[in-house]
């Protein structure tokens, strides 16, 4: 069979690599290069889903095992379930997006073929990341992608970058070196051999106790770090502040789901013991989460802290939703992984045009936009309130199928977690009124509404959540299975 | 009696040392400067090549698990030996690519080093353009008993040994051309530091020679495994030999030397020290403490002195991982920063020393091949960058920090591959340097108790991440300072010696295993 993972991974490596080559006089046209692999990228992650059996979402398809370093036990293992694909399908959609999104903010062409190439780089991390079967692969991968984005912020964006990036990189490098002395310990635990690291071999190791809570508590560290949670999530606003908004378009909505991924797949699959010991302090943390990520963002004044809060507060959703450990909780944990994606990227992309036509972010700066430019207030209204969960639109079902399937095992967590639903209602609307509401603020007059290739960014996005508000049914059957199979490692435990 | 010596197995050294002796006879013969230049370094390259396919030699006939006793029991060579023989060989080679760049018509060093900086005297050489070039045989010298040094299995030999290459080291840290005061307070502060940790390790030698009543590492052993008394010797005796050879490695406490020398050194010089003698003080303290003091050698359970050589292996480790670490955080000069790097990198190594376990023995040499690579690639990039003046002449090294603002918009590819070895440094993924972190930490975590010991590490790794991550900060993200006054040079060996340094970090990052077989191989030896 056509190896679809590796070829998803090496299609973007080889653009990159392709752009940083091209002779000069071509740099101008790199923007469209670059486009044009992201584009067939896509092309190729369509022909491989159309292959992909649905009917059994919870096996790992495409597998591909190839020896990588037999000595340490390491192969080059690939394989993707249901919530692996729809991950890699929001990372090969927003990948093109964030492209457009970005088409006109560098008229240096090197400097435009580096942003590109750069982006076409975290794509193929994003694509390994989330096939990746091996722990050591995994590891890899999540730690070498820390230096695309490193680059990415530390090269391209506000006055104080340099603080963002080198704290980003602390933070991560952190993590993951707490990370990699758990997954070193958990070499020691396993079989052995030149196939010791795959996934598939460390699942139902027999630990004793205490070494399994603290390799848990590595792992889950790393991730926590990640998928932002309360009081990891201090590296955020600032990037998101500062990085351009394509590249924390993408950070946000694809790669921090590597935090909450991590957790379903890893974390849990092969510390099952300890993540039920854990999760009623997880709960909790959790909840303050989502709590903390609202009120801050109520509290915001700047327009990409303010959605960058949001995300705190979602993804304090999905651990929720993944560490109550039931059927219908994981499963809207998994999905809403793939709708927040769409949301708050297309959210972040939005508040990007936003500030490229004003030159500034503050919401201070705005006022009685709609008037001016209609469309722009339509669409931003629209996912402002996917961001707020309304129903019709994707997030409103994977946050309902949390927050119910949560409520019999954990009630009080869920009960303060709408709290901060409601909540979001208040900041969503807040700062919508206060940007396109209200007395138009003459400086604005006359702002362009948006392009065509700004609605051809958002309109995608818009289209696929309103469809699966509707029908969600084709989606959820994807992460039905692997969400039982997360639920069962914590059911079957032996204490 | 004389030894009955295999005269065929000391092949390597044999080039070595005869080539630095044709290299005096060449220096004092050859009258032609540009000749004579010419004829040293054919003959230094053609030397350390020989040596190199020696070793390969011997690596292909001796097979793997053979160890041949040269000369009874004060030298042998085994498949350890000869590994490190190897890397050093490979380090050496780099480093002549270094050695051997001119800027501006003009070499790094000095072109008459006995005249007094700053006299009439050296302003008169230079304007001749005189040229020494007995930096070359110098510098064969020291490789040859680097190389030496990884064979010794006795511990006076040990002792001469270390002086036969720290001698030559003293002398090429003092010629740099420019900053000579700099340099030559360097050599001096090296060469004081250095004699003293010499005699220190020789009053310890001379205390276990009087608890083992024998030198040899082997004779050493059964005494302990025999339970011989006078055990307070031998405890303090060995304590004070690891002071001499942890000087070597740069391993705090007693690391004050080497931000001094590397900073004041001619940086082609600086490279080759960093990456080879590491090396050689590595091979040597392993063959010493896994032979000598290792408990896997007593049939007789717990001896106590051991521990002892355990335990101060385990103190310094941690000690040398924290000064460097926290030291290099305070520097604003790239040399100072890579020496306080290795400050911490000798911790590093100590770290998997300490487990006294095969894993470490196959982790060490990989660890210091991909330290060393990308430690001779970083100094190479040092000694391109420099300040011009206003008629753009190229001048000094600009090793400060801000010097180096905007580096990679105007030379990305010597930038890049300068943030390739920071971050193999650093031990992130795909560079080599994370294969080689995560085969020292896998060494000390086979005993689990030794979690704290890793925990360590690994915050002393995260935090050194900082000040890496502070140059690739100012190459990149910086822009250049109006009426900047630095450039990077010509060099066309630097170049290519920068270019093979970069793929090697990457191919070992991405490929290990070819490598790792070959240091498995090696590791086997002493623990059959």
């Amino acid at each position: 069979m056509f190896p679809f993972l590796t070829a998803l991974i090496l299609l973007p490596a080889v653009g990159a690599l392709a752009l940083m080559v091209l002779p000069r006089t071509w740099r101008a046209r790199s923007r469209h290069f670059a486009l044009a692999f992201a584009v067939a990228e896509f092309v190729l992650a369509a022909v491989m889903v159309s292959q992909f059996d649905a009917t059994r979402a919870g096996t790992h398809q495409f597998a591909e095992v190839y020896p990588w370093i037999p000595q340490i036990g390491t192969s080059w293992a690939l394989g993707i379930d249901g919530i692996a694909l729809l991950m890699i399908v929001l990372a090969v959609t927003l990948t093109p997006l964030a492209m457009l999104a970005a088409w006109k903010e560098d008229a240096d062409p090197s400097r435009q073929m580096r942003y590109f190439a750069l982006i076409l780089v975290l794509q193929a991390f994003m694509v390994g990341i989330f096939a990746a079967r091996d722990v050591f692969l995994f590891y890899v991968l999540f730690e070498a992608m820390l230096v695309p984005l490193y680059f990415l912020i530390g090269t391209f964006g506000g006055a104080r970058r340099r603080q963002a990036a080198v704290s980003f990189l602390l933070y991560g490098l952190a993590g993951g070196l707490i990370m990699l002395v758990a997954v070193i310990a958990l070499y020691f635990y396993g079989g052995g051999g030149p196939e010791a690291f795959l996934t598939a071999n460390l699942v139902g190791l027999d630990i004793p106790v205490v070494p399994e809570r603290l390799m848990f508590i590595g792992f889950f560290i790393a991730f926590a770090i990640k998928a932002p949670m309360v009081p990891l999530h201090t590296w955020l606003p600032d990037v998101a502040e500062q990085a351009r908004p394509g590249t924390t378009a993408l950070l946000v909505a694809v790669l921090d789901k590597v935090g909450t991924f991590g957790m379903l797949t890893l974390a849990i699959a092969l510390f099952p013991n300890a993540a039920a010991w854990a999760a009623p302090v997880i709960i909790p943390l959790a909840v303050v989460s989502v709590i903390y990520g609202a009120l801050a963002a109520i509290g915001q004044t700047h327009m990409m802290r303010l959605v960058a809060f949001t995300s705190v507060s979602h993804f304090g959703i999905m651990v929720l939703g993944i560490f109550v450990f039931t059927q219908t909780a994981v499963e809207g944990a998994a999905f809403y992984m793939f709708n927040h994606g769409l949301s708050t990227g297309a959210l972040f992309l939005l508040v990007g045009f936003l500030v490229s036509r004003r030159g500034s972010a503050l919401i201070s700066d705005f006022g009685g936009l709609q008037k001016v430019t209609p469309v722009f207030a339509g669409l931003f209204l629209i996912v402002g309130l996917s961001a707020l969960a309304l129903p019709g639109l994707s997030p409103f079902v994977s946050e309902i199928m949390v927050l119910v399937g949560g409520f019999e095992v954990a009630r009080v967590a869920v009960i303060v977690a709408t709290a901060g639903v409601v909540l979001a209602a208040v900041y969503v609307l807040w700062a919508y009124q206060r940007v396109f509401h209200g007395a138009t603020n003459p400086e604005l007059d006359g702002t362009p509404d948006l392009s065509l290739r700004e609605r051809l960014v958002v309109a995608p996005l818009i289209g696929v959540m309103l469809v699966l508000g509707f029908v969600p049914a084709s989606a959820i059957d994807l992460v039905r299975e692997p969400a039982a199979t997360v639920v069962s490692y914590v059911a079957e435990r032996e204490r | 009696m004389t030894p009955d010596i295999q005269w065929l197995y000391l092949l390597p050294l044999l080039v070595t040392f005869g080539a630095g002796v044709v290299g005096i006879l060449v220096e004092s013969f050859v009258r032609h400067h540009e000749n004579r230049r010419g004829i040293q370094i054919a003959l230094t390259v053609a030397a350390i090549l020989g040596a190199l396919a020696s070793v390969v030699g011997l690596w292909i006939t001796l097979g793997s698990d053979s160890s041949v006793s040269i000369d009874g029991s004060t030298i042998a060579l085994d498949s350890h030996s000869l590994l490190w023989q190897g890397l050093i060989a490979l380090f050496a080679l780099m480093s002549i690519g270094v050695f051997t760049a001119r800027t501006s018509g003009e070499d790094a060093f000095v072109p008459l080093a006995a005249s007094t900086p700053g006299s009439s005297d050296e302003a008169l050489a230079s304007r001749r353009g005189m040229l020494q070039t007995e930096v070359y045989p110098l510098m064969l010298f020291a490789v040859g008993g680097m190389m030496m040094f990884t064979m010794v299995q006795d511990i006076f030999a040990l002792f001469v040994v270390l002086e036969v290459f720290s001698l030559p080291l003293y002398l090429l840290v003092g010629l740099a051309r420019r900053r000579r005061l700099l340099s030559q307070e360097a050599a001096l502060k090296y060469f004081l530091t250095g004699a003293f940790a010499s005699a220190v390790y020789l009053f310890g030698a001379a205390l276990v020679f009087g608890f083992a009543g024998a030198s040899s590492y082997q004779a050493i052993a059964s005494a302990l495994a025999s339970g011989a008394p006078s055990q307070e010797l031998v405890v303090l005796g060995s304590a004070l030999m690891l002071v001499g050879l942890l000087f070597k490695l740069g391993a705090a406490p007693f690391h004050a030397w080497t931000p001094d020398a590397y900073q004041g050194a001619p940086t082609a010089v600086t490279g080759f020290m960093a990456a080879a003698t590491k090396a050689a003080a590595v091979a040597a303290l392993v063959r010493l403490v896994y032979l000598a003091f290792a408990p896997e050698q007593e049939a007789l359970g717990i001896v106590f002195p051991l521990d002892t050589v355990v335990w101060s292996l385990v103190a310094f480790a941690v000690v040398s991982m924290v000064v460097g670490t926290v030291m290099a955080l305070a520097q604003d000069d790239i040399k100072r920063i890579l020496a306080y790097s290795s400050i911490a990198h000798a911790g590093f190594l100590l770290v998997a020393v300490s487990s006294f376990t095969q894993e470490a023995l196959q982790a060490l040499p990989f660890y210091m091949a991909v330290y060393g690579i990308a430690t001779v690639g970083a100094f190479a990039v040092v000694s391109l960058v420099r300040h011009r003046d206003e008629d753009g002449a190229w001048g000094a090294e600009a090793s400060a920090l801000e010097h180096w603002a905007g580096l990679g918009r105007r030379s990305p590819f010597i930038a890049g591959a300068m943030t390739l070895f920071l971050f193999s440094f650093a031990g992130i993924p795909l560079t080599a340097g994370f294969v080689g972190k995560f085969l020292a930490f896998r060494a000390a975590l086979t005993d689990p108790s030794n979690w704290w010991l890793v925990a360590i590490a690994v915050v002393m790794s995260a935090a050194a991440a900082f000040f890496y991550a502070r140059v690739v900060v100012a190459m990149f993200f910086r822009e250049t300072p109006a009426g900047s006054v630095t450039g990077i040079t010509a060099g066309r060996t630097v170049r290519v010696v920068i270019a093979i340094a970069a793929v090697l970090t990457i191919l070992l990052g991405v490929f290990p295993s070819g490598a790792l077989s070959l240091a498995e191989t090696g590791a086997e030896l002493f623990f059959l």
